[in-house]
């Protein structure tokens, strides 16, 4: 007869089954059965702590960004499952495969307000890609396999098991699943007959095209085929915030950032372009702005593997319905060789205005008072790492300075909370983007208020010796809404300056190396010591709070009306 | 942009929380669903949910490609009156003592509808058709005093040959077997 175990154990096994190797967690009441096999170390999954159920699915959203592979987050019932929210929602709107369990009161006891009860599916419905309560243990291998299937496959997402207690505690045989197929969801779309063709007709054809590349391009793993096929038929290509690191940042084809702090000439030569290809991107408000002045001149083809993002922001000319890589492969051997060296040499031009009259001052990285700027410290830590790191930011000036400043040479190189804009994200993203990946060397830029959002996971960062190098962009004020209170709310700073604690003294209370740097005649020796340190490291860095963040193309603006700075708008010859 | 009713089908597989799914793509965008049916489908473990809802094409369009996105959902359709033959069905208790006084007879006979029931208090009637048909029936019955009314929500077969769906469900058995 087959050996009977308990749903818990049945639990771990089918993680272990569908490749995960580690999980982020936090125990409680209506998941103690399952840590008790945790306990037992089982099936080489290892268990990382957080402090809070929020860092554990940011460190399980920086793991899986990191590696390609599917985020696990454990979480006991009701409080413990409502704290994934923003974590399921980030994920959700960045295409990151997550696969939480949440612990879940028993069955005689739902919708009786049970102690810890909370309705999870119907919370969790609108943030996830699935959901799915399992109150049997015969049905726990099964719902995680379909789980995994569906959190990594097709536009990948987060997925959310809500394990009632009888079936962590009932037994059942375990039986290793086959690959799931479900008929109602299609994985792996082909494309419509003859719109590859009508792609390739469309590039061929085209004097000024411009290749848009998204996050699906790293998440199809579609980078080789992107960069041939822009060098074969000479087409310039921008990168939306997600797909950065996708194609490398010295590649002669690459054009810039997209989006309203994006560089000047993709977002110019948007509007400039007779046919855009837009690929594994939805058109984000952040880098369309107004929707009815983007790309006025251009026939634009869109490949997603989402037919939901056909025509929802911009109206497209062709739609190819299937995943970056398969598209771009069957693109190139359609696609005609060309140069178009003088359309590749019009980005330059506005480029080279951009480094004069906006870069050049945040590179020399001086302000009054010994003060820095923020381009300038990341331009000079990234480069400390000889562009190798794994990039992580929190969101605000300190994530636009760090997105634009940085230079990359691998693909998967940069995780940000890209469509939720999560403060707080990145601490932990970058401690599971560590333990993805520890052969590389993981540097997170953040802001003294995203920091302290989830500053608790310093806690993980000493009990498991993550070494995660911290640059704190300190301007002791919340500097992204500070620069919009300048620019658009007459400089009235409501509630944007921060009183904050002794951030050194914070990081040598949980063991990890720190340095203030209070002034720019200390910044390289800084890094230097941040980088030779074996372990994590805090660097507080003394920044200009006047500091902010350009080009800039505010709200209600046409992707090329762009501020050079607060007062002048870029006038492209 | 103009409004206009639009009728949705959504083909789903049979589970708990589907109702939540698609609802909470309405409600998302504030729209207020008109009326819903939901039942099984001529596809053994297939359920049909029908749902009508005033609002611009595009918006419905986009609408009917985030209900298909849902995992359990097998796919949703959006459609216009001349694509589909619809019902309704109407209850309407009226007192009986006000029934034997008036012409019920020539009503129930000009309206198609039938008497389900006659109590010695009330009388139900019952009425198969469009809106516009239910209501005119309604205001025949109105000056006897409507004690309750109950009007259903569509019930829809599509004027093509096979479930809309079929074709679909088709495809995906074919990709199982490659």
């Amino acid at each position: 007869m087959e050996e009977m175990i308990t749903g818990s154990e049945i639990l771990i096994r089918s993680l272990a089954d569908n490749g995960a190797d580690c999980m982020f967690g936090y125990p409680g009441g209506q998941i103690m059965p399952v840590y008790d096999k945790i306990y037992n170390n089982l099936y080489g999954v290892r268990h990382y702590l957080a402090r809070h159920e929020q860092g554990a699915i940011h460190a399980a959203e920086g793991y899986a960004r990191a590696t390609g592979k599917t985020g696990v987050v454990v979480t006991t019932s009701g409080p413990g499952a409502m704290n994934l929210l923003t974590g399921l929602a980030d994920a959700l709107m960045d295409s990151t495969p997550i696969v939480a369990i949440s612990g879940q009161v028993g069955c005689s006891m739902l919708g009786k307000d049970a102690f810890q009860e909370s309705d999870v599916i119907s919370s969790v419905l609108p943030v996830t890609k699935w959901a799915l309560q399992v109150r049997r243990a015969e049905d726990i291998a099964p719902a995680i396999s379909r789980a995994f299937f569906i959190a990594n496959s097709g536009r990948p997402g987060p997925v959310v098991i809500d394990l009632a207690r009888d079936a962590q505690i009932g037994t059942a045989a375990y039986e290793k699943q086959e690959a799931p197929f479900i008929r109602s969801y299609d994985s792996d779309p082909e494309p419509e007959e003859g719109a590859i063709e009508e792609a390739a007709r469309l590039l061929n054809a085209a004097e000024r095209p411009l290749v848009l590349a998204g996050h699906g391009i790293m998440i199809s793993g579609a980078e080789k085929a992107l960069a041939e096929l822009v060098e074969k038929a000479g087409l310039p290509v921008g990168c939306t915030m997600l797909g950065l690191s996708g194609i490398p940042s010295d590649h002669p084809q690459y054009v810039g950032m997209l989006g309203m702090h994006g560089n000047l000439g993709p977002n110019i030569n948007t509007n400039r372009a007779d046919v855009i290809l837009a690929v594994g991107m939805r058109f984000d408000d952040r880098v369309t702005g107004d929707v009815r002045k983007y790309a006025p001149d251009a026939k634009i083809i869109h490949i997603d593997i989402d037919a939901s993002e056909f025509d929802k922001m911009i109206k497209c000319d062709l739609h190819v319905h299937s995943d970056a890589k398969k598209a771009l492969e069957a693109l190139l051997p359609l696609a005609e060789r060309k140069d178009r060296k003088a359309w590749r040499a019009s980005f330059d031009k506005h480029r080279k205005i951009e480094e004069e009259r906006v870069m050049a001052r945040e590179l020399a990285c001086n302000a009054p008072d010994g003060k820095m700027l923020m381009g300038g410290v990341v331009r000079k830590v990234c480069e400390a790492f000889g562009n190798d790191a794994i990039v992580v930011t929190d969101v605000g000036q300190n994530q636009m300075f760090a997105v634009k400043y940085s230079r990359f040479n691998k693909s998967r190189s940069l995780i940000s909370s890209g469509g939720l804009g999560t403060m707080g994200y990145g601490l932990p993203a970058a401690i599971g983007a560590k333990i993805g990946e520890p052969e590389r060397p993981v540097v997170l830029f953040c802001g003294d208020g995203g920091l302290q959002m989830t500053i608790e996971e310093l806690g993980m960062i000493m009990e498991y010796g993550v070494d995660v190098k911290i640059v704190l962009l300190n301007n002791n004020f919340l500097g992204n809404v500070r620069q919009w209170q300048h620019l658009f709310f007459s400089g009235r700073y409501s509630s944007t300056p921060m009183v904050n604690p002794d951030f050194r003294m914070l990081a040598g209370a949980y063991g990890i190396g720190a340095a203030d740097v209070a002034d720019a005649s200390q910044l390289d020796a800084a890094i230097g010591e941040m980088k030779a340190h074996k372990g994590a490291f805090l660097l507080n860095v003394n920044i200009d709070e006047t500091d902010m963040v350009f080009p800039m193309t505010p709200g209600g603006n046409g992707v090329d009306e762009i501020l050079l700075n607060e007062s002048e708008y870029y006038k492209p010859v | 942009m103009e409004e206009q009713l639009f009728t949705i089908s959504v083909f789903t597989e049979n589970r708990v929380t589907l109702l939540h799914q698609i609802s909470m793509i309405f409600s998302r965008r504030c729209l207020n669903i008109d009326s819903l049916t939901v039942s099984a489908c001529s596809i053994e473990g297939v359920h049909k949910f029908t749902i009508t809802c005033y609002s611009t094409r595009p918006m419905m369009e986009h609408v009917v490609k985030q209900i298909e996105k849902r995992i359990d959902v097998i796919k949703a359709f959006l459609l216009t009156d001349s694509e589909i033959l619809f019902q309704e069905v109407a209850l309407y208790k009226v007192p009986t003592e006000s029934v034997v006084n008036t012409d019920i007879e020539d009503i129930v006979r000009r309206h198609g509808a039938r008497v389900l029931e006659i109590h010695p208090e009330y009388t139900v009637f019952e009425k198969t058709g469009h809106t516009d048909e239910i209501m005119e029936l309604y205001a025949h019955l109105k000056p006897l005093g409507i004690r309750q009314f109950v009007r259903s929500g569509r019930v829809v077969v599509t004027r093509s040959s096979r479930e809309l769906v079929d074709e679909f469900l088709e495809k995906r058995m074919k990709k199982l077997q490659d």
